[in-house]
């Protein structure tokens, strides 16, 4: 599903040069539900760039369903984004002007989904998230959980292979994270590949494997 | 396309006051070029009309090279008969021959026309009749004098029923009309002038004969100039066998001609005055979709991490220009059409008309798309050629 073959990545910060990654090896496989936990600037989020195609490595191989991604163009890595990575981010990234269902629609659209099949898939997936009731309102008029629930329907409309969460309930609190791991391990349950990030070690145990990130460097940690 | 228009309404929407106020730039630009553009042209079509009521609107056509079939008397009748656009044509020579009354000799200039003449030239009469289809038929020895004329060779200008010679030949002259008070007449017409029928003058001179070399031609009242001269024109090329070079049409009128000219250059140079305002509409377009695209850094960013690649994210900034642009220019091509109407109305006795010109109209159309488009790419490419985690990470 997603192999990193000795990926790193260097930030040059004036006249430093910073690794954040550091010659990374990384197997997930398909349903798998990891976790990658480290504290902040230990090169978690670079590395959640990378696997969500939103960042290339300097050096090093990342298959993401064994096609290499450092051959694919700007399109193409759009196209990918578009098909086989679904994101969730911290601060939920919805679209302010736009309803939930259409925060939701968007990637269809840029798939070139026809409308008859977008209203169903999007009423579909807010059903799944539990929130037809406020799918015409705006992101401003939802609760952060319900919010970040948006941005799950959002992620899982376009059935990807992959579920990137990057820190989901980094700004909800304790009650409402509580819900959002329940339906993400429900979702891994029907058969999602989760990868999720996070710095909260209560959260990580959620996942069935964890893996620490530090200085750049990932450990494996058995449970 | 219908999705991305959409979306470009919505975010236009989402930002009333700031849309309207840049598309006043447009909305000015397109209005100076309508209306500016229609009041110099119904101003000058007034004028032109004016014009061609003084009934100097003629046409001359001159053969250079008939091809073998020479244009004869019966060709000019048949071409009025059937020609709508035309209403009269007389052919058109001059020979210089001695004349005068009883023993006295001067030089005459004996112009050679047909009935057609009087209405061409725009003659008037002032005492007796004019040529008639007869003096054509039969060669009559008949002839029209200007007063001026009839006051050197006779002494008096009432004189109708008075005999002349022209080129040895008894004359008998049967009208008198006005001596023609213009510029180029008074060029070119000074001295001795005798009308006689056409006919009548292949006789008298050898260098005139049955061909037809130089005719007039009048439009038809309702029909411009120009009408005659294309149907004249496809007339003369069908029987010349499609050479252009074989004939020449020239139009006579001289101050229309450079009331054309007057016009077009006002028309240029108020089209440009035009064409830079909305120039200047243009940029203000580019330095708000330029904030737009800062602003938005962050929703570029979410877009194309759901997926958006860069010609999506290229054809909907690109959009929110053309659509502000093309907004702006149906606002400025309806206040034209109010600002017209009004002006029509206030200025409704000098029978001026000012109508939206279509051809002006579909040009702001044009040139507005245009500056969507030129304007709104530069932002709009800023936009779709930033990197997914840059813009995500902007400002928090």
């Amino acid at each position: 599903m997603i192999e990193l073959r000795d990926v790193s990545k260097i930030y040059q910060i004036g006249e430093e040069r910073v690794r954040a990654l550091d010659h990374v090896n990384l197997h997930v496989y398909p349903h798998e539900f990891v976790s990658i936990i480290g504290p902040s600037g230990s090169g978690k989020s670079t590395l959640m760039n990378i696997i969500g195609c939103l960042d290339t490595a300097d050096a090093g191989q990342y298959l993401l369903d064994g096609v290499p991604i450092e051959a694919y163009s700007e399109y193409e890595l759009a196209q990918v984004r578009n098909r086989k990575i679904g994101f969730v981010f911290q601060s939920f990234n919805l679209i302010p002007k736009l309803s939930a269902e259409e925060n939701v629609e968007l990637p269809l659209i840029y798939q070139g989904v026809k409308r008859s099949e977008r209203v169903r898939r999007v009423k579909e997936a807010l059903e799944k998230v539990g929130l037809s009731q406020r799918a015409k309102h705006q992101p401003t008029e939802l609760s952060g959980g319900q919010q970040q629930r948006v941005a799950i329907a959002r992620a899982l409309v376009t059935r990807p292979s992959l579920l990137l969460a990057d820190e989901p309930t980094g700004n909800l609190d304790s009650r409402t994270s509580r819900e959002i791991m329940e339906m993400f391990k429900e979702l891994h349950s029907q058969g999602n590949t989760i990868v999720l990030i996070t710095h909260d070690n209560d959260v990580a145990r959620e996942a069935k494997r964890i893996i620490h990130i530090l200085d750049g460097r990932l450990s494996e940690v058995k449970l | 396309m219908i999705l991305s228009f959409k979306m470009a309404l919505r975010s236009i929407g989402a930002n009333k006051l700031r849309a309207a106020l840049t598309m006043l730039g447009i909305i000015i630009g397109v209005m100076a070029l309508v209306v500016l553009v229609s009041l110099v042209s119904g101003a000058t079509g007034t004028i032109g009309e004016a014009i061609a009521g003084l009934g100097s609107n003629l046409l001359t056509v001159t053969v250079t090279d008939d091809k073998g079939s020479p244009v004869r008397l019966s060709d000019l009748k048949s071409w009025v008969d059937s020609e709508p656009a035309v209403a009269a044509i007389s052919p058109y020579a001059s020979a210089t021959l001695t004349g005068g009354r009883g023993t006295e000799s001067d030089s005459f200039t004996v112009y050679g026309v047909t009935p057609d003449y009087y209405e061409i030239s725009s003659q008037q009469l002032v005492i007796g009749r004019y040529l008639k289809n007869t003096d054509v038929d039969n060669a009559s020895r008949v002839c029209v004098l200007d007063e001026n004329t009839a006051t050197e060779v006779i002494g008096y200008a009432d004189c109708v029923g008075q005999e002349i010679r022209l080129g040895g030949v008894p004359y008998t002259v049967v009208g008198i009309i006005e001596t023609e008070e213009t510029l180029a007449a008074r060029l070119l017409m000074t001295g001795l002038n005798a009308y006689v029928p056409y006919s009548a003058l292949i006789r008298l001179s050898e260098d005139v004969g049955t061909n037809v070399t130089t005719f007039y031609i009048g439009p038809s009242e309702g029909y411009a100039v120009l009408d005659a001269e294309e149907a004249m024109k496809a007339r003369l090329l069908e029987r010349f066998r499609e050479d252009e070079n074989a004939f020449r049409i020239s139009s006579q009128n001289l101050i229309e001609e450079a009331m054309n000219n007057v016009n077009s250059v006002l028309t240029i140079l108020l089209g440009g005055i035009a064409a830079i305002s909305l120039i200047v509409g243009g940029i203000g377009i580019m330095n708000i979709m330029l904030v737009t695209v800062t602003e938005r850094t962050r929703e570029i960013g979410i877009r194309k991490a759901i997926g958006a690649s860069r010609g999506n994210i290229l054809v909907q900034f690109l959009m929110e220009a053309v659509v502000l642009c093309m907004l702006g220019c149906a606002l400025g091509i309806f206040t034209s059409w109010a600002i017209l109407r009004v002006i029509s109305v206030i200025i409704a006795s000098t029978e001026m008309k000012l109508p939206l010109r279509t051809d002006v109209v579909l040009l702001s159309v044009a040139f507005c798309f245009l500056i969507g488009v030129i304007f709104g790419l530069y932002p709009a490419n800023k936009a779709a050629k930033m990197k997914p985690i840059d813009a995500l990470h902007y400002g928090g």
